[in-house]
């Protein structure tokens, strides 16, 4: 089958790949472009571990179609930090030991971003229906939610 | 033996960064599918649809007419004669005649993309002939059952049983008659859990490369890469040094990976693809048919009690199939099974059966979980009857230290009494219940290991320390690790760098299992701390002129140990690196054992739960851990394991079951259907760490990663009887299950 050329923006950077109509977008993020930070635990939209953003909706990378990619602003959990520095969120799910194994960790950030993108102030039960569809099996949750709502306060100011 | 005092201990019991944290968070820490290398191949692996099935022909010559197809292979490429569990493992990783459970691995292809091996792996051809199967465990027992292997069964095995019986273990102690003579009520029931999987996000990943030499490399997501070297080379028929494994980062295992599924067919692929890496990647779906899970469980349980609530005798009696293989963890579960109590006399009776699903792999303190749910659910239906608190009937008979054990052995120092004081005195024990709620109680044990165990560790130029060890970091343990050595080198946590090396970089390791790495390897890394503070001793004793003897080290530097040594100032650690060129050569440290002095951990969980009446679905409202860890070396990530823990317990009472349909497919193998808590579905876990130190460990440290999946099964269990009156005895609690036993007690 041929492949299409693809030209998009990923954290901000033009970008260009050529993609099998059957990959998945995060199959062309993680083999054309080399960003393996999105992780794939199940290709059915399931696990939120591929979570990105498209054009600022939060989306399963494992469910959309890299040709569908065509001139959209992607963020991936690779351009989070900026310059170097850590976005609060990441900087909080350190310091709370809110990753065990990390390998859900990068889609639970993109998602808890874009959660606090629409919400600033959300409290409890908002963030534990937000990342409801995103898995983690190391930590039973507790360390994640406390870690988001210590983000929150301190992105307002509050903290 | 182990500090007592907290207050000498500047680093152990603080909570600082994790080292591998920025890596994790950014993206940028490589798991086992994140790896690529020149020439890469990809790897598919052709499965049984069928539960039973002789294989009667495979034809790959589609599969291998498509341009991009380097390589098939078969059960025919591996080699012939193996025994015992390496024939296992081959078995597994790839059928012979027959295929013995829906999801067994029939051939594999290598092709220049991932999409053409899926591609052509659908073009391999396989004749089969469906046989009987069987999936249930009692079922698997019965006389007309369909016999899965011929000859599996082992000496243990007592005349007249099915041949699906392939092991049989019995023990206990006492006059079991007289016991429950002494008792004011014997009860005795049935229970049964379900199969279930670990529910690792990161499905097994691997890279594997080998030429004709038999020389291989191999990166794979795995909780010991020693075991995966052992294991792939038994299987193949290759020396284990000539193949060089090198874990990545693990998404998750709890027990599910130590052991090898697809790894030898990336090697076998890549040998016959003329050496180039050939990269295997599971789906989800091939994760929950074909790796993992736990066994499931038929037991009867018999316990006498006097009305006061003490325990007089008990008996156990479990089933469990594992699989088409031998391995049920029924050995375990019964060594578990009364561990929390003293009983006078006790019997315990185990089978383990095969049955036409995948191979059980370890599971999160494997056997455990079921046992508690069976004993913990029956002391809590005879504390009802008896109108008894069921914390104070756990104190009543709580094991103790130095006595012996339900399973044998005499217990060390244990800290069960502290555990289940620090519970009794939890606030969540006196917040009030409304209506549809209930308060569920039940303790749970697991052991800790030693196990091969090897670290080294390097002085640098500027004073700063790298640490090598075995133990693949599933959960913290460089944090912890870099915490022992900086406390016993008494230098700062930022100078220590803690790496996971491969195969060829140390002695053997065994896996990130049995609780073990922050007691193993953490003993083996203050070993090797202290073999390193010899060399630095005699390398400042040489300076100084005077005796190795006559030298002391504390905070971080050599000081002449008093008066008669010597007036010397200290030599830092930072001089002594900088100066080793001169003094001798590099120094190091490093220490290989099987470390002695484990340390079990008993834990106590209480939960309160509200049951909707209406449709039968169970909320969690409160959840409380309370567990020994001998002394918490990172408490954040000790509280990680427990909270972990419960969480998984959780979902195995509430939702987490493998369900198969009348052809012995599974129906469930994606994570819609296979439904692991989520966020919503829970509240925070409370947690309390009781601190028993152990004395076999030179900071006190006991096991602490397993115990918590224990104690959920019957708490949740017994919560729900408190919220309903009705009494769930086989898991998983769904809302259809719970709400007809509803409808049943009220109509009956």
């Amino acid at each position: 089958m041929s492949k299409i050329h693809i030209t998009t923006k990923v954290n901000g950077e033009e970008v260009e790949f050529l993609a099998d109509p059957r990959d998945t977008l995060l199959d062309c993020l993680r083999d054309q472009l080399e960003l393996t930070g999105t992780k794939e635990g199940c290709s059915t939209g399931d696990c939120g571990a591929c979570s990105v953003t498209v054009d600022g909706t939060l989306v399963c990378s494992c469910l959309m179609l890299g040709v569908e990619a065509q001139d959209k602003q992607i963020e991936t959990i690779e351009g989070m930090a900026e310059d170097g520095e850590l976005h609060p969120l990441q900087r909080k799910f350190i310091e709370h030991a809110a990753l065990q194994c990390g390998f859900c960790t990068p889609g639970i950030l993109v998602a808890a971003k874009a959660l606090l993108a629409k919400n600033p102030d959300p409290n409890e039960t908002e963030v534990r229906y937000w990342l409801a569809g995103n898995l983690c099996r190391c930590t039973g949750y507790d360390k994640i939610i406390r870690a988001v709502m210590d983000a929150a306060a301190e992105m307002r100011g509050a903290a | 033996m182990a500090k007592d005092t907290a207050n000498e201990l500047r680093i152990v019991g603080t909570r600082p960064d994790r080292p591998d944290g920025l890596d994790k968070v950014t993206g940028r820490a490589r798991y086992g599918a994140d790896i690529s290398a020149a020439g890469l191949l990809h790897g598919a692996v052709v499965r049984s649809p069928h539960a039973h099935a002789r294989i009667v022909k495979i034809d790959a010559s589609k599969a291998l007419a498509l341009s991009g197809v380097k390589a098939v292979v078969t059960r025919a490429d591996f080699p012939t004669g193996l025994t015992g569990e390496a024939w296992d493992l081959q078995e597994n990783t790839m059928a012979g005649e027959r295929a013995l459970y829906d999801g067994h691995a029939v051939a594999a292809v290598a092709a220049t993309s991932a999409q053409l091996a899926r591609d052509a792996a659908k073009l391999i051809e396989v004749e089969y002939e469906i046989l009987p199967h069987v999936t249930d465990v009692d079922a698997a027992m019965a006389p007309d059952a369909p016999i899965i292997r011929e000859g599996a069964a082992d000496h243990s095995v007592p005349e007249g049983l099915h041949p699906n019986v392939v092991r049989y273990i019995e023990f206990g102690h006492g006059d079991l008659e007289a016991g429950f003579a002494q008792a004011d009520i014997v009860r005795e029931h049935q229970y049964k859990t379900e199969a279930a999987h670990q529910g690792y996000i990161e499905p097994h990943a691997c890279m594997g490369q080998m030429g004709a030499d038999g020389k291989g490399e191999m990166w794979v997501c795995t909780q010991g890469h020693w075991f995966i070297r052992k294991m792939c080379t038994q299987v193949l028929g290759l020396d284990a040094s000539q193949l060089r494994v090198t874990p990545s980062e693990i998404g998750g295992g709890f027990g599910g990976k130590t052991t090898i599924f697809m790894e030898p067919l990336s090697l076998a692929l890549s040998r016959k693809a003329g050496g180039r890496p050939v990269k295997i990647v599971m789906s989800r779906s091939e994760v929950l048919r074909a790796t993992g899970p736990t066994a499931s469980a038929s037991m009867d349980v018999k316990i006498g009690m006097t009305k006061d609530g003490k325990i007089t005798a008990g008996s156990a009696t479990f089933r469990m199939q594992g699989g088409a293989f031998a391995g049920a963890p029924v050995d375990m579960a019964l060594y578990c099974a009364f561990a929390a109590y003293k009983v006078p006399a006790l019997q315990h009776v185990g089978y383990d059966v095969l049955a036409n699903r995948p191979k059980a792999a370890a599971y999160r303190a494997p056997g455990s979980p079921m046992a508690a749910f069976a004993v913990e659910s029956l002391v809590d239906e005879m504390c009802t009857e008896l109108g008894l608190d069921p914390l104070e009937v756990r104190v009543k008979n709580a094991a103790q230290s130095h006595e012996t054990s339900s399973f044998g052995p005499k217990f060390g120092v244990i800290g069960l009494n502290e555990t289940l004081a620090a519970t009794q005195a939890h606030p969540n024990l006196s917040v009030p219940l409304g209506p549809n709620q209930g308060r569920g109680i039940a303790s749970g044990f697991w052991f800790n290991h030693g196990g091969d165990t090897s670290v080294s560790m390097a002085l640098g130029e500027d004073g700063t320390v790298t640490v090598s060890i075995g133990t693949p970091d599933i959960g913290g343990s460089r944090a912890s690790m870099a915490m022992m050595a900086a406390e016993t080198l008494q230098i700062p946590y930022d100078n220590v760098r803690v790496n996971i090396v491969e195969t060829g970089a140390l002695g053997v390791n065994e896996p990130t299992h049995g609780s073990r790495a922050t007691f193993a390897t953490g003993k083996a890394t203050v070993e090797a701390a202290q073999s390193m503070i010899v060399e630095m001793c005699k390398r400042a004793a040489a300076k100084w002129g005077i005796e190795p003897e006559a030298v002391e080290w504390r905070d971080g530097a050599a000081h002449p140990a008093g008066p008669n040594a010597g007036e010397y100032p200290p030599m830092t650690i930072g001089e002594i690196g900088a100066a080793m060129s001169n003094t001798g050569g590099p120094i190091a440290g490093h220490h290989e054992s099987v470390p002695a002095g484990v340390g079990e951990s008993f834990g106590t969980h209480v939960v309160d739960v509200e049951v909707d009446p209406e449709t039968g679905r169970t909320t969690i409202l409160r959840y409380l851990v309370v567990q020994d860890a001998g002394r918490a070396i990172h408490p954040a990530y000790v509280e990680g394991q427990y909270q972990g823990g419960a969480v998984q317990g959780i979902g195995w009472a509430l939702n987490e079951e493998y369900v198969y349909d009348d052809m012995g497919r599974l129906q469930n193998p994606v994570f819609l259907d296979y439904r692991v808590p989520v966020a919503s579905d829970l509240p925070m876990i409370d947690t309390v760490i009781v601190e028993v130190p152990n004395p076999g460990h030179p900071y006190g440290v006991r096991g602490v990663g397993e115990t918590g999946i224990a104690p959920p099964l019957p708490a949740v269990a017994n919560a729900v009887a408190a919220a309903t009156g009705v009494r769930m005895r086989h898991l998983p609690i769904t809302p259809s299950k719970l709400l007809s036993a509803i409808k049943a007690s009220k109509n009956g």
